[in-house]
C-alpha cells in the first residue's frame, strides 16, 4: 500500500475532484517504462516482491525495443495534504505509425508528463506528440529524466523545454526513473497541477474507448475513459458507430491487474470486458453508452484506421501459407488497423498483400508473425496509395505496382506528408540532400535549444516509405529522429519500372518510381539481380522497362563449367548424395521462364543485402 | 579417392553382404583395388587418404602389406560365404598416396596375394600410380617383370611455380626420363595433369600440355584442380593467399586441352580422360611401322568398371568397394585399419545398398561422363524427352543420340554435372 494514501478510493463512487488522469509522452529509450514502473512501486500498488522491469510492457517484442505498441492505463492511490487521491497513468503508445491511437490516449487526459532524456533531448516524435497534447489542451509537466547518469546535461534540456513550452527553466522537474529520485515529487505535482475531469454524473453514460486489446482468455479487453454518466456490471452497453449491443460481463480498473469495480463513473479510466472476441467490435476512438439511456451525440475525434504503407507478405516456405493466413487471422483480432488479402506473386508465391499504419507497424506485424507463430517470411518493398487517372478517364487506386493500368495514363498522384525532422545543427546539410533526393521541398526551420534544428519538409510518402528512415539514420550517426503526418496528395509524375528477366517481367521488382528516378531504380535492381542469380546454361538478359522501353540492362553469362573433374570409387556415393541435395535444392528454386532463381536471390534483392556492406 | 567418408547404414564385423549382392554381381567383371595411404610429403591441394611418417600415431609402413593381404584373405572369404561368384581378377590398381614408397617386393607380393586369391585374368590389366621421383628404371623393370601392364605417373605440371604451389617436390625434367624407363620396361604410361592452379596461365597450361605430349604417353587425364575442404590450399585461398579458382579460365583450359589432345591423336573416353588411338609405341619398335592397336587398348580398364557400375573390392584404409549394388568404405585411419584387420574383423566403417531410384541416378551420373556409355533406351520417357532439349541446347551429340547413345559434346561435357541433373 503507499505510504502516503492510507486507504484508496473505490471506482464508482470516486468524486471527480479526486482524479487526476495523465499520460506520459517521451521518446523510445527516453526512460518512460522505467519511470512508471517506480511510480508503480511508490505508490504501492506493485510490491517490491513482484515488481519487474517495464512492468506494464505486455509483449516481448515491447519489453526487448523498448517501445509500448498498445498504451494502458493504471490507477494509483496518493495522498497529499491530508487528501487522497486516485492517479490514472494512461500509457501512450510513442510512435508516429500510432498517431491517432496517441490522440484518443490524450483525449482521456486532462493533463500529461512531457518526458525528456536529459543526456539527449527532446526527439521529433515527442515534439509531435507534445503538439497533440497541447492540442487537446492538456496541462504539461516538463519533466527531465535520467539526471544520474554522467552525460546527462539538465540545465542545456531544461532551457530548451522551457524554450519550448514557456515557463521558467528551474521549474523543470528533475528526476531519475531508475533510483526514484523526484518521482514522490512529481507525483505530487500531477495532483497540484492537473485539472480534475469535469463531466456530468446524471447524463446518459458516455465513454471514449482509447484502447482495446485481445487476450486470448477473456476475449477483448476495452479501455475506456468515463465522460458523462456511470456504467455498471450487467449492462447493456452500445458502441454508437456501429449500433451494436453487448453485455458488460466485467468492468473494473487496472491496479495494475485487472480488479473487477462496482462500475466506473464520471472521469473515471478503467476496462470493459463484454466476451467480444474481435476488437473491430470495441474500435479505439468510439464511444460506449448503454442501450438502455443511450446517449444521443458521439464524442468527438473518432476516425476509421486508415492503412498507409502496403507490402506483400509471403511465406519463404510455400506450404506455410494456410499457416500465415490463421497467423493473420488471429493477429487482426488484436489489431484494428492491419488488413490484407490474398495475393500471387511469380517469384514468390502465394501470400498477402498487407495494409499498415506505418513502416514501424509493418516491422511489428511480421515480426509478430515471424516470433509468435513460427513463420519465415519475406516481405516486398512497401508500397503506398496511388490514385492513377487512366486517358479514359478512369481512376484506378494502386497499392501494389503489379495493378498499374497498363495503357495510356493521364495523371497519378500520391499520398504526400509534412516531415519534421530533428537533429544537431551540424547535420543540416546532409539532411537537406537527402530530403530533396527524395522529393522534399523545405517548409522551414527552426532552432529547438541551441544546437538542434527542426526542419520540416513537405514530401511523398513513397519516398519515405523506401529506406528513407535508413538513409536518414545513417547520415546523421543516428542522432535525427523523424515524424510525419498526412497532409493529402499531389499529382506527380510516377511511372512504373519492371525488371525483366529474359523477358519476363518479375512481379515482385516492379516499382512505381518518379520519372527522374526511373533509371537508378533500374539500374540499382538490375545490378542486384546480377549478383545474385547463378549463372545458367545459357545467357540472362536483365532489363529494367517502363512499359516496352529498356532503360536499364544487364547480362548474366552463361556457366561454362560445372562438372566434377574427377569421380572415382571413392566418390560415387558422395556424388550421388551431392547430386540428390542438388535436385533438392531445384525444387525451391523458383522458374522465371526458364530461368532458375533461388529463392535467396529474391529476399536478398528485395532487401538490398548485396548493398549492406558498402553502405556501413 | 576424397578424405571425408559418407555417412551410411553399419557395416556387418563379418563383412558379410547382403543376399542381393550376389545376385547383382552376376555378369559383371571384377577388380581389386589397393590403397598405399602413405606420402612422403602431404601436398597443399590434396585431401585423399594419405599420411606421413609423422601423422601415423605408431603405426610402420613396413607393416602394411602384410595387413592388405590379410583382408585380401578376408575379402576372399566374404565374397565366397556371401555367395558371390568367383571370377578371376580383370583390373588391379595400386592407388594412394603413393604406392611406389614401398619397395617393390610389396607391391609385388600385394599382387601375388590377389592372383594367389582369385587368380588373374589372362589379360589382366594391373596399374600402378607412381611419383615421379620415387621410382627409377629398375623399380619399374621389376614391376613389369612381376606382371604389371601399365603405370600411371603423377605428372600434374611442367612448369616450376605451378608445381611449387602445389607442393609437388619432383624436377620436371625427370619425367621424360622415367617414362622412358617405363617404357623401356614394358609398361604402358599414363600422365596425370592438374590444371587451374591458382597462379598458372593459359600459356603455363599450354606448357604442360606440350610437356605430356612430347613424351607421347598413352593415356592422359586432365584434371580441374579442386579446392577440397580442409586442405592447406583451400585455406590459402580463404586467407587470400591465391585467388578463387575461375570457372572460366578452367573452361578455357579445358577446351585447349581437348583441342591439343585430339589434334595429337588422342580420344576422350571419360570426362577428363583421353587415350592413344593408332599406333602404340612399342619399345623398340618405330612408332610409325609398329603394330596398330585400337585406341579402346589405352582405356584404363580399372576406372572405366567405376563408371560402369561393375564389382571392385577396395583394400586398406579408406578404400571404398562396391558388389552387386551394395557400396561400402573402410575406416579411414591406417592405426584403426590395422586394429580391426589383425582382430580378424571387418575394416569396413559404413555402408548403404542404394534404393533403386538412387541407383539409376548413380547409374545415369557415371555412365554420362563416358563417351557413349549411356543407352537413350535405357532412359526413363521423362529423360528420353529431356535429351531432344540436351541436344537443342549443344549438350548432347545429335548424332550419337539418334543412334541411341549420349554422346556429350564439348559443351557438354563441360557441363556435365548440369546435363546429369536434367537427365536424371
Amino acid at each position: 500500500m503507499s505510504p502516503r494514501a492510507v486507504q484508496a478510493l473505490q471506482p464508482a463512487s470516486t468524486e471527480p475532484a479526486s482524479i487526476r488522469n495523465f499520460c506520459i509522452i517521451a521518446h523510445i529509450d527516453h526512460g518512460k517504462s522505467t519511470l512508471a514502473d517506480r511510480m508503480l512501486q511508490i505508490t504501492g500498488v506493485v510490491s517490491d516482491r513482484d515488481m519487474r522491469a517495464q512492468y506494464l510492457d505486455r509483449m516481448d517484442i515491447e519489453r526487448e525495443r523498448g517501445i509500448t505498441i498498445k498504451s494502458q492505463a493504471v490507477r494509483m492511490p496518493w495522498a497529499l495534504d491530508g487528501k487522497t487521491y486516485a492517479l490514472n497513468m494512461i500509457d501512450t503508445p510513442g510512435h508516429v505509425d500510432f498517431t491517432y491511437e496517441v490522440s484518443r490516449s490524450l483525449a482521456a487526459c486532462e493533463g500529461a508528463i512531457l518526458l525528456v532524456d536529459a543526456a539527449q533531448g527532446i526527439e521529433a516524435q515527442t515534439l509531435a506528440n507534445l503538439y497533440l497534447a497541447l492540442d487537446n489542451d492538456l496541462k504539461i509537466i516538463p519533466v527531465l529524466n535520467k539526471i544520474d547518469l554522467p552525460a546527462a546535461d539538465p540545465d542545456k534540456y531544461a532551457e530548451e523545454l522551457a524554450g519550448l513550452i514557456g515557463g521558467k527553466a528551474e521549474d523543470v522537474l528533475r528526476v531519475s526513473g531508475k533510483t526514484g529520485m523526484g518521482v514522490e515529487e512529481l507525483l505530487d505535482l500531477v495532483v497540484q497541477t492537473i485539472p480534475a475531469p469535469v463531466g456530468d454524473i446524471d447524463a446518459p453514460p458516455r465513454a471514449m474507448i482509447f484502447d482495446s486489446v485481445y487476450d486470448a482468455y477473456r476475449g477483448v479487453v476495452t479501455y475506456v475513459r468515463m465522460i458523462d454518466g456511470k456504467l455498471t456490471p450487467r449492462e447493456k452497453i452500445m458502441m454508437m458507430s456501429t449500433k451494436s449491443t453487448h453485455e458488460v460481463l466485467e468492468i473494473g480498473v487496472s491496479s495494475p491487474e485487472p480488479t473487477p469495480s462496482k462500475g466506473l463513473a464520471v472521469g473515471e479510466v478503467g476496462y470493459l470486458i463484454t466476451g467480444v472476441k474481435d476488437v473491430r467490435l470495441s474500435k479505439v476512438g468510439d464511444t460506449v453508452t448503454t442501450s438502455l439511456r443511450p446517449a444521443t451525440v458521439a464524442l468527438k475525434g473518432y476516425s476509421e484506421p486508415k492503412p498507409m504503407v502496403f507490402s506483400g507478405l509471403y511465406p519463404i516456405d510455400g506450404s506455410d501459407y494456410p499457416n500465415l493466413r490463421e497467423a493473420l487471422d488471429k493477429l487482426k483480432l488484436s489489431d484494428a488497423a492491419l488488413v490484407y488479402e490474398p495475393e500471387t506473386s511469380v517469384a514468390l508465391g502465394f501470400g498477402f498483400r498487407c495494409g499498415f499504419l506505418g513502416l514501424l507497424h509493418l516491422e511489428i506485424i511480421t515480426e509478430r508473425l515471424e516470433r509468435e507463430f513460427n513463420l519465415d517470411l519475406i516481405a516486398t518493398a512497401p508500397s503506398v496509395i496511388y490514385e492513377v487517372m487512366t486517358d479514359d478517364k478512369k481512376t484506378v487506386t494502386v497499392t501494389n505496382p503489379s495493378e498499374f493500368p497498363g495503357g495510356k495514363i493521364s495523371t497519378v498522384s500520391e499520398p504526400m506528408v509534412k516531415a519534421s525532422i530533428l537533429a544537431p545543427k551540424d547535420y543540416v546539410g546532409t539532411i537537406m540532400e537527402l530530403c530533396q533526393g527524395r522529393r522534399g521541398t523545405l517548409n522551414g526551420m527552426e532552432y529547438v535549444g541551441t544546437d538542434r534544428v527542426e526542419l520540416h519538409y513537405n514530401m511523398p510518402l513513397g519516398e519515405i516509405v523506401f529506406d528513407f528512415f535508413d538513409h536518414l539514420k545513417s547520415r546523421t550517426q543516428g542522432y535525427a529522429s523523424l515524424d510525419y503526418e498526412p497532409i493529402g496528395e499531389q499529382v506527380a509524375d510516377l511511372v512504373k519500372v519492371d525488371i525483366l528477366l529474359q523477358g519476363e517481367a518479375v512481379d515482385a521488382f516492379s516499382a512505381i518510381v518518379h520519372k527522374d528516378k526511373a533509371y537508378a531504380y533500374g539500374v540499382l535492381m538490375t545490378e542486384r539481380l546480377k549478383k545474385l542469380i547463378p549463372r545458367q546454361q545459357f545467357e540472362v538478359p536483365i532489363q529494367a522497362a517502363i512499359g516496352a522501353r529498356i532503360i536499364a540492362r544487364e547480362s548474366i553469362s552463361a556457366i561454362r563449367k560445372d562438372v566434377l573433374a574427377k569421380c572415382y570409387g571413392g566418390d560415387i556415393t558422395r556424388k550421388r548424395k551431392l547430386l540428390e541435395k542438388q535436385k533438392e535444392g531445384k525444387k525451391r528454386m523458383k522458374m522465371v521462364g526458364r530461368v532458375e532463381v533461388p529463392q535467396e536471390a529474391f529476399i536478398a534483392a528485395l532487401s538490398g543485402e548485396t548493398e549492406t556492406k558498402k553502405e556501413k | 579417392m576424397g578424405s571425408a567418408l559418407p555417412l551410411g547404414d553399419p557395416a556387418p564385423l563379418d563383412g558379410l553382404l547382403p543376399g542381393t549382392a550376389a545376385e547383382r554381381s552376376h555378369g559383371h567383371p571384377f577388380g581389386v583395388y589397393l590403397h598405399v595411404p602413405f606420402c612422403r610429403v602431404r601436398c597443399g591441394y590434396c585431401d585423399f587418404n594419405t599420411y606421413t611418417s609423422s601423422e601415423l600415431r605408431g603405426v610402420k609402413q613396413v607393416d602394411y602389406a602384410g595387413q592388405a593381404e590379410l583382408e585380401v584373405g578376408l575379402a576372399k572369404r566374404v565374397l565366397a560365404t556371401s555367395g558371390v561368384e568367383d571370377r578371376p581378377v580383370s583390373t588391379v590398381f595400386f592407388g594412394g598416396g603413393t604406392p611406389t614408397l614401398l619397395p617393390s617386393s610389396q607391391l609385388i607380393g600385394m599382387l601375388r596375394a590377389t592372383a594367389d586369391a582369385w587368380g588373374l585374368a589372362d589379360d589382366a590389366e594391373v596399374t600402378t600410380e607412381a611419383n615421379p621421383d620415387s621410382v627409377d628404371a629398375q623399380y619399374l623393370a621389376e614391376l613389369a617383370a612381376a606382371g604389371f601392364t601399365r603405370v600411371s605417373f603423377g605428372m600434374q605440371s611442367a612448369v616450376p611455380h605451378v608445381l611449387a604451389t602445389l607442393d609437388r617436390t619432383h624436377d620436371p625434367e625427370r619425367v621424360p626420363e622415367v617414362v622412358r624407363w617405363a617404357r623401356d620396361a614394358g609398361l604402358q604410361v599414363s600422365l596425370d595433369l592438374i590444371y587451374g592452379t591458382p597462379g598458372e596461365t593459359i600459356g603455363d597450361w599450354e606448357r604442360s600440355l606440350d610437356a605430356a605430349l612430347a613424351m607421347a604417353p598413352d593415356h592422359l587425364s586432365a584434371y580441374a584442380l579442386i579446392v577440397e575442404q580442409g586442405t592447406k590450399l583451400a585455406r590459402q585461398i580463404r586467407s587470400g593467399v591465391y585467388p578463387q579458382p575461375d570457372d572460366d579460365l578452367e573452361a578455357d583450359m579445358y577446351e585447349l586441352a581437348d583441342a591439343r589432345l585430339a589434334s595429337s591423336g588422342y580420344e576422350w573416353y571419360e570426362v577428363s580422360n583421353w587415350s592413344r588411338s593408332g599406333a602404340a609405341v612399342q619399345p623398340g619398335a618405330d612408332a610409325m611401322t609398329g603394330p596398330v592397336t585400337p585406341a579402346s587398348e589405352f582405356r584404363s580398364r580399372h576406372n572405366l568398371a567405376y563408371w560402369q557400375g561393375h564389382d571392385w573390392w577396395g583394400i586398406g584404409p579408406g578404400a571404398h568397394s562396391h558388389i552387386g549394388g551394395t557400396r561400402w568404405w573402410n575406416v579411414k585411419h591406417p592405426a584403426a585399419y590395422a586394429d580391426r584387420i589383425l582382430a580378424g574383423h571387418s575394416p569396413a566403417a559404413g555402408r548403404e545398398t542404394p534404393d533403386p531410384d538412387s541407383q539409376e541416378i548413380e547409374r545415369i551420373l557415371l555412365l554420362a561422363r563416358i563417351r557413349s556409355g549411356l543407352t537413350t533406351a535405357s532412359l526413363a520417357p521423362d529423360a528420353r524427352r529431356e535429351v531432344a532439349s540436351l541436344i537443342a541446347d549443344g549438350l548432347v551429340n545429335a548424332k550419337a543420340a539418334l543412334a541411341g547413345s549420349i554422346e556429350l559434346t564439348l559443351r557438354g561435357r563441360l557441363l556435365a554435372d548440369a546435363v546429369v541433373r536434367r537427365l536424371t
